[in-house]
């Protein structure tokens, strides 16, 4: 900045001759405390009320316990599915030319736009076992909808998005060099691939991962319709959640909600630890 | 370089086999078609399967009617609110040097790594019967829950990032050098916003409009939690959706609520991609986040 220097600067900021300092940051900081910071603040307090045995008891009970477990062990499944069909699908919009390319890349952010309940009646009528999808898969002997695999398909669709445009821009700036010394020693294209692309794409794989797994454990409105919600087989931890608030047991269904924000906070700090050690490789 | 015709095409060192590649392509596609596509379309084949006019009749019943308003009026208040915050913030943060600045940015991605449900539940523990400032709000015949207020606060916890993230990363590419000459040649504070950063951030403020409505308008868990499904009163779109859907016989009128829903979705991934072709160099400080 280059009034820096002429003005003397305190402490904690660099002084600068643009106006609105104290207005912009006062507004964001009231603004930020008082629709997130408090609230988040009264989710974490609320559970203590029991204890912290009361607390463990309550996440640990059969029925929760089955919840959490069915929420995070489906969005690793999907997490996994997206990040091979991601790569492929990022690999051909960078890659390749072909027909209605445009409209693939386009479509790959339908699971952000399309809101997450038309998302759900949508896919439960898909999968439903007279659906399009469903039907034939039924044929086979598989049972997609109001199943744990129903969950996993759910959470498949809306993840997708985050792998893909995690991917993209890293697989467009990758240089071709390496494949082309990678192909001139005697490398055939998939030892290439294997030895040379993917350890460069793997922190953008991580992280795509990371993300469609974050979003995936917290889904509610694109899974409800197709899970079936049976208490321990296909019941989601936000359902319970929302199951826990209708009993007016605000203590249990916050000690849910801990459990899940603990797990994102922990994916996030483990994302940056990512990031900034492939930033510090560069 | 060569005139020597040859019988094939040779293939370079980095490019995949013909075979390979036409499988990828293949696999991506049909992954997209099954994935993605099909979803979209049932929900429209579905509106129709009883005929156009029922669809028509189905969203223009009070009930379907009241939810399309109340969604008009809860996306009409959250995302003006954010814009005004988004703009707050990341002048704040994209113009100025202080500490603590990479915390700041931190929380204000937060509400995205918190789930929907969780968003609405925040607000259920403080305004709720058994809430913090429950039996105050009781006593004071105030409501909240099962309320406007509150699925307004809900609706605002979950599309509170959406603009500030646009805008941060490319008011920070833009740096501050114009807004130093305008004050310099004498301009306003004000008009040096509205007259040097406005036109400068105009697209990207825009593009993050469009994100934000699109979840404001379709915000399902969140809201939930808040609503208390009241058919015609304290219902949105996305709710009566789900209300249609478990009640019997109205199978189909849940996808005509729907369509419209995808119709909005659709329409906002058109004009997102409309946007990244036509302002693409503008937003470019956007891409590869």
């Amino acid at each position: 900045m280059s009034f820096a220097g002429a003005l003397p600067s305190t402490y904690w900021r660099t002084r600068s001759a643009l106006p609105g300092f104290g207005l912009s940051l006062g507004l964001t900081v009231f603004y930020l405390s008082t629709i997130v910071l408090i609230p988040l603040a009264a989710l974490i307090i609320r559970p203590w009320e029991l204890g912290w045995s009361g607390f463990v008891a309550e996440v640990t009970a059969p029925r929760v316990f089955a919840a959490l477990k069915l929420s995070f062990g489906a969005a690793a499944i999907a997490a996994v599915l997206n990040t091979f069909f991601g790569l492929i699908v990022a690999w051909a919009l960078v890659r390749y030319r072909f027909p209605l390319k445009r409209l693939v890349d386009a479509l790959v952010d339908l699971p952000f736009a399309l809101p997450t309940a038309v998302a759900g009646i949508a896919l439960s009528s898909l999968y439903a076992p007279n659906g399009w999808l469903g039907a034939p898969l039924m044929s086979l002997g598989i049972k997609a909808a109001y199943t744990p695999l129903g969950i996993v398909i759910a959470l498949t669709f809306i993840g997708l998005p985050f792998v893909v445009r995690t991917l993209q821009p890293v697989l467009s700036d990758l240089s071709r060099d390496h494949e082309e010394a990678a192909a001139t020693l005697g490398a055939s294209r998939f030892q290439t691939f294997r030895r040379v692309v993917f350890p460069a794409l793997l922190p953008a794989l991580i992280t795509g991962a990371a993300l469609a797994f974050a979003r995936a454990v917290g889904e509610y409105g694109s899974v409800i319709f197709i899970a079936g919600n049976l208490p321990m087989r296909s019941e989601i931890a936000p359902l319970l959640i929302i199951i826990k608030l209708e009993e007016f047991d605000y203590a249990g269904a916050a000690s849910i909600g801990v459990v899940m924000l603990g797990v994102s906070f922990l994916m996030l700090f483990a994302l940056n630890g990512v990031q900034s050690y492939t930033a510090a490789r560069r | 370089m060569s005139d020597i015709a040859l019988p094939f095409r040779p293939r370079g060192a980095t490019q995949e086999h013909p075979v390979a590649r036409v499988a990828l392509v293949g696999a991506a596609a049909v992954f997209v078609v099954l994935f993605l596509l099909l979803p979209l379309i049932t929900v429209f084949a579905e509106a129709l399967k009883d005929g156009i006019s029922a669809a028509i009749a189905a969203i223009t019943e009070p009930d379907a009617l009241s939810a399309i308003k109340l969604t008009l009026i809860a996306a009409g208040i959250a995302v003006p609110l954010n814009v005004t915050f988004g703009l707050s913030a990341s002048w704040a943060i994209s113009k100025f040097d202080f500490r603590g600045k990479s915390f700041l940015v931190t929380l204000v991605d937060l509400p995205f790594s918190v789930s929907p449900v969780v968003s609405g539940l925040v607000y259920v523990l403080i305004f709720g019967m058994q809430g913090w400032l429950g039996p105050y709000l009781r006593d004071n015949d105030i409501k909240i829950i099962f309320a406007l207020p509150g699925i307004v606060l809900a609706t605002t916890f979950v599309t509170f990032p959406f603009v500030a993230r646009e805008l941060i990363p490319l008011m920070q590419a833009q740096g501050t050098e114009e807004e130093q000459a305008a004050l310099t040649l004498g301009a306003g504070g004000i008009a040096t916003f509205w007259y040097v950063t406005m036109p400068n951030i105009r697209w990207g403020l825009l593009y993050g409009v469009l994100l934000c409505n699109a979840r404001a308008m379709g915000e399902f868990g969140a809201v939930s939690v808040v609503s208390g499904h009241i058919r015609g009163l304290t219902n949105t779109m996305p709710l009566q959706v789900e209300t249609l859907y478990n009640a019997p016989g109205e199978y189909s009128a849940a996808f005509a609520v729907s369509s419209l829903l995808a119709l909005l979705g659709f329409v906002t991934l058109m004009l997102k991609n409309f946007l990244e072709w036509r302002h693409g160099d503008e937003l470019a400080a956007l891409r590869g986040k």
